[in-house]
C-alpha cells in the first residue's frame, strides 16, 4: 500500500495541535535535562507524525505501517534495552515519558510501542539466548520488523494460567497448536512471542516467525476503540518451531506476568498523556466558548470540571515519577504497577468524560480528541490487567489473601 | 569537511513576552528556550552536508550556561562537538567579534547560521563574521549544494531567487527551505551525553551598544472586515473614517 497516495495522509497541519502539558507542582523540577530533551523530542515527533494524521486514521480504522519504522528511528522500541542491542540504554523515567507523549497523541500508537518494547523485546532480552537476543532485537529496535506478544486466549483472558495453547518435543522441534486472542500487532507482524504449556503443563515463551506453516493472523475487525492500532488473533495449527525459538532462560506464568509489569508501567505515563491532551483541549476550549456572553470558562461548574482534572493529573505524574525511581532501583512491585496503571487509566478516562462535556456536541467530532482518547481508553482500562484484577492484586497484596485463586 | 555552525538561544516562538526591572531586562520566567530556528535549519543543513561526504559539525553558541540545554540539543540532533564564548550575547558586534575569535585560526570550510536571531532578529552577525574573517557572505541562504571546493547556492532576493556559486570557505546566514528541521532521537540523545563541550572564556572585546530600555509594540487594532463586493463601502471607510486617502 502506498500511504503517500491515499487520503490518510490528507492530514491538518501540524501547526493546529498547540499541546502544553499542564505542570502544576513543577514535577519538571524532578526531571534531568535529558529527560526533558526525550520529552520534547518525542512531543515534537508526535506533532509531526501522529497528530496531524491520527483522526483520519481512526475513522478510518487505518494502521499506519509507516510509523514503525518512524518509532524505530526515534528510538521508541526498547528504550530501556541496552544499545547494544540496537535499544536506547535509557531510564525508566526516559521510558514512562516517550510512552506520555506518544498516548498524548493517541493511545493505539502508543500500543503499537509498547507492545514492541515491553512485551517483545523486553522478554527477548531477559529470558531469551545472546543468538535470539542479536537475532531479533536490532530488527525489532529499528522498526525493521514488527512484533506481538501472545498470551490471552479465548476462553482465559484474567486467567492466563488456564491457557490451552501447548507445545509437544517432537524431538528437533517443537509442534504448536492453540489460539491467542486480543493481539495488538498481530495482523503485521513478523515475530509473535508466544506463551504456551509444554507436556508437563509448565508456561515456556517461543519465537514464532511469521512464514512457518500452519502459523496465521486472522485480523479483529469493527473496534470502537484503538482504531489505529491493528488488532487479531494468532493460530497456531501443528507449527514447526525450531527448539533454538524457546525462552531459555525463564519459565512459568512469571515470565509474561514480569513482561506485563513493565508494559503496565508504560500505560500507567502513557494514559496521563491522554488525560493531559483531554484536559488541556478543554481548558483551551472554555476559554473560547462563549455562552450567555461570557467564555464557559467563567462558570463555576467548568471550572470545577478543569480544577478536579488538573489534581488528579498532578497527583498521577507524582505516583508515576515515584514508581520510575522504583522502577530504575528495581525495587517496584507487581502491586505497586497495578495501583499506577489503574489509577492513570481511571484518571484518564474520567477526564475525557468530563472533558467531552466541556466540549459539548463538539466533543463527540473529529474536531477535537477528545472522543477518540475516551474510545481507546475503554481498551486501556481492559488489556494488561482489568481495572477489577488491578484491584485484587492489590487486595492480596493488603490482606495476603489471593481472592482470584 | 569542518562545518561551524553558530545557534542562539532564544525564547520559544510561543513565549509571552514581558519585562521587569523598569522595562531594561527580559522577564525570562516560565520561558522554553529552544534553537533559533534559523540556526535549526542550518543545523540540519550541515547534517545532511556531513551524512553526504562526512567531515565534522562544531557547533557554537556565545551565552552563559543557561544555554548548555539548547546546546546538548544541538549534539544530538548531530553536532560532533560544541565550544560556548562564556558571556551574555550583547549585540551583533561583539557575537561577530566572539565568533571569529573562535573560527579565525580553526580553518572551517563553511562557517553556517540563520539569517538572523528570533529574539532580537538584528540579521547583521553573518555579515559581519564574514569581514572580520575576510570572507564572503551569503544571505539568507535558501539551498546550498557543495561539489568540490564549489557551493551552489539559491537565495531570496526582492521579488525573486538568486542562484550563486562561492568557493569555500564562507560564511552563510540560512533559511527555510535549505533543510528540514530534524527531532533528535534517542540515540542521539544518548551519544550527546559524552561528546565535549568546551567553554572558552571572551575576548575582552566590550559591547558597542549599551541597552536603554525596552517597549512593547502597540497592541494591534480592531479589524472590519468587509464583504468584497462592496468596494464603495471600503472606499469610504478609508477616506472619512480611517483618513487615509
Amino acid at each position: 500500500m502506498s500511504d503517500k497516495s491515499n487520503n490518510h495522509f490528507a492530514g491538518k497541519k501540524a501547526a493546529n495541535d498547540f499541546f502544553e502539558s499542564p505542570d502544576f507542582y513543577v514535577v519538571d523540577d524532578l526531571l534531568t535535562e535529558e529527560h526533558l530533551l526525550i520529552r520534547a523530542s518525542i512531543r515534537d515527533f508526535v506533532k509531526k507524525e501522529i497528530t496531524p494524521y491520527v483522526e483520519q486514521w481512526c475513522q478510518d480504522a487505518y494502521f499506519p505501517y509507516d510509523i514503525v519504522k518512524k518509532f524505530g528511528e526515534i528510538g521508541a522500541f526498547g528504550p530501556t534495552v541496552p544499545e547494544q542491542y540496537g535499544g536506547g540504554g535509557l531510564d525508566y523515567i526516559s521510558y514512562g515519558l516517550i510512552m506520555q507523549e506518544i498516548e498524548r497523541g493517541d493511545s493505539g500508537m502508543r500500543s503499537t510501542a509498547s507492545v514492541q518494547g515491553s512485551l517483545v523485546m523486553y522478554p527477548i532480552y531477559k529470558f531469551g539466548s545472546e543468538e535470539q537476543r542479536n537475532k531479533y532485537l536490532p530488527k525489532l529496535a529499528s522498526g525493521e520488523w514488527l512484533g506481538c506478544f501472545g498470551l490471552t486466549e479465548p476462553d482465559h483472558g484474567s486467567n492466563p494460567s488456564g491457557m490451552l495453547t501447548n507445545f509437544k518435543d517432537m524431538g528437533d522441534h517443537y509442534l504448536l497448536n492453540g489460539a491467542k486472542m486480543w493481539i495488538s500487532n498481530s495482523p503485521k507482524a513478523d515475530v509473535a512471542v508466544v506463551w504456551a504449556k509444554n507436556e508437563e503443563g509448565r508456561i515456556h515463551g517461543l519465537i514464532v516467525e511469521r512464514g512457518m506453516e500452519g502459523f496465521s493472523t486472522p485480523e479483529t475487525h469493527n473496534k470502537w476503540s484503538l482504531r489505529a492500532s491493528c488488532t487479531g488473533e494468532l493460530v497456531f495449527d501443528n507449527v514447526k518451531v525450531p527448539k533454538e525459538n524457546l525462552l531459555p532462560n525463564k519459565s512459568g506464568l512469571g515470565a509474561p506476568l514480569m513482561c506485563l509489569d513493565s508494559a503496565r508501567y508504560g500505560i500507567a505515563w502513557g494514559a496521563i498523556g491522554a488525560a493531559m491532551d483531554c484536559y488541556d483541549s478543554a481548558r483551551r476550549y472554555a476559554a473560547e466558548r462563549i455562552q450567555f456572553n461570557k467564555p464557559i470558562a467563567s462558570f463555576q461548574l467548568t471550572q470545577k470540571k478543569l480544577s478536579e482534572m488538573l489534581t488528579e493529573i498532578t497527583k498521577a505524574q507524582l505516583l508515576n515519577w515515584k514508581l520510575g525511581k522504583m522502577m530504575d532501583e528495581g525495587k517496584a512491585t507487581t502491586a505497586q504497577i497495578s495501583m499506577a496503571k489503574r489509577n492513570s487509566v481511571h484518571t484518564a478516562l474520567t477526564i475525557a468524560r468530563e472533558a467531552r462535556q466541556i466540549h459539548g456536541g463538539m466533543g463527540i467530532t473529529g474536531e477535537y480528541p477528545i472522543m477518540r482518547h475516551m474510545m481507546n481508553l475503554e481498551s486501556v482500562i481492559t488489556y494488561e490487567g482489568t481495572h477489577d484484577i488491578h484491584l485484587l492484586i492489590l487486595g492480596a497484596d493488603i490482606t495476603g489473601i489471593p481472592a482470584f485463586s | 569537511m569542518k562545518i561551524l555552525v553558530c545557534i542562539t538561544h532564544v525564547p520559544d516562538t510561543t513565549s509571552r513576552i514581558s519585562f521587569t526591572n523598569g522595562d531594561t531586562e527580559f522577564d525570562k520566567s516560565g520561558v522554553q528556550y529552544i534553537i533559533g530556528p534559523y540556526d535549526d535549519y542550518a543545523l540540519a543543513r550541515a547534517v545532511e552536508l556531513k551524512e553526504q561526504s562526512g567531515g565534522t559539525i562544531t557547533v557554537l553558541n556565545v551565552g552563559t550556561a543557561e544555554t548548555e540545554p539548547t546546546i546538548r540539543k544541538a549534539l544530538a540532533i548531530g553536532a560532533d562537538e560544541a565550544i560556548r564564548v562564556n558571556a551574555e550575547p550583547t549585540d551583533s558586534l561583539f557575537v561577530a567579534n566572539e565568533i571569529a575569535n573562535v573560527a579565525k585560526d580553526a580553518g572551517y570550510d563553511l562557517i553556517l547560521m540563520g539569517r538572523e536571531s528570533i529574539d532580537f532578529n538584528g540579521g547583521m552577525v553573518h555579515g559581519m563574521v564574514g569581514e572580520l574573517l575576510g570572507l564572503p557572505s551569503v544571505s539568507p541562504v535558501m539551498t546550498l549544494d557543495l561539489d568540490g571546493d564549489t557551493a551552489k547556492m539559491t537565495r531570496e532576493i526582492e521579488g525573486g531567487k538568486e542562484t550563486i556559486e562561492v568557493k569555500l570557505p564562507f560564511v552563510a546566514g540560512c533559511q527555510e527551505p535549505i533543510a528540514e528541521w530534524k527531532i533528535p532521537n534517542m540515540r542521539g540523545i544518548m551519544s550527546a551525553r559524552t561528546k565535549p563541550l568546551n567553554v572558552v572564556e571572551p575576548s575582552s572585546q566590550a559591547a558597542a551598544t549599551k541597552l536603554e530600555k525596552y517597549e512593547m509594540p502597540p497592541a494591534k487594532g480592531e479589524v472590519k472586515m468587509i464583504d468584497a463586493d462592496n468596494v464603495e463601502e471600503l472606499v469610504n471607510l478609508l477616506k472619512n473614517e480611517a483618513k487615509v486617502i
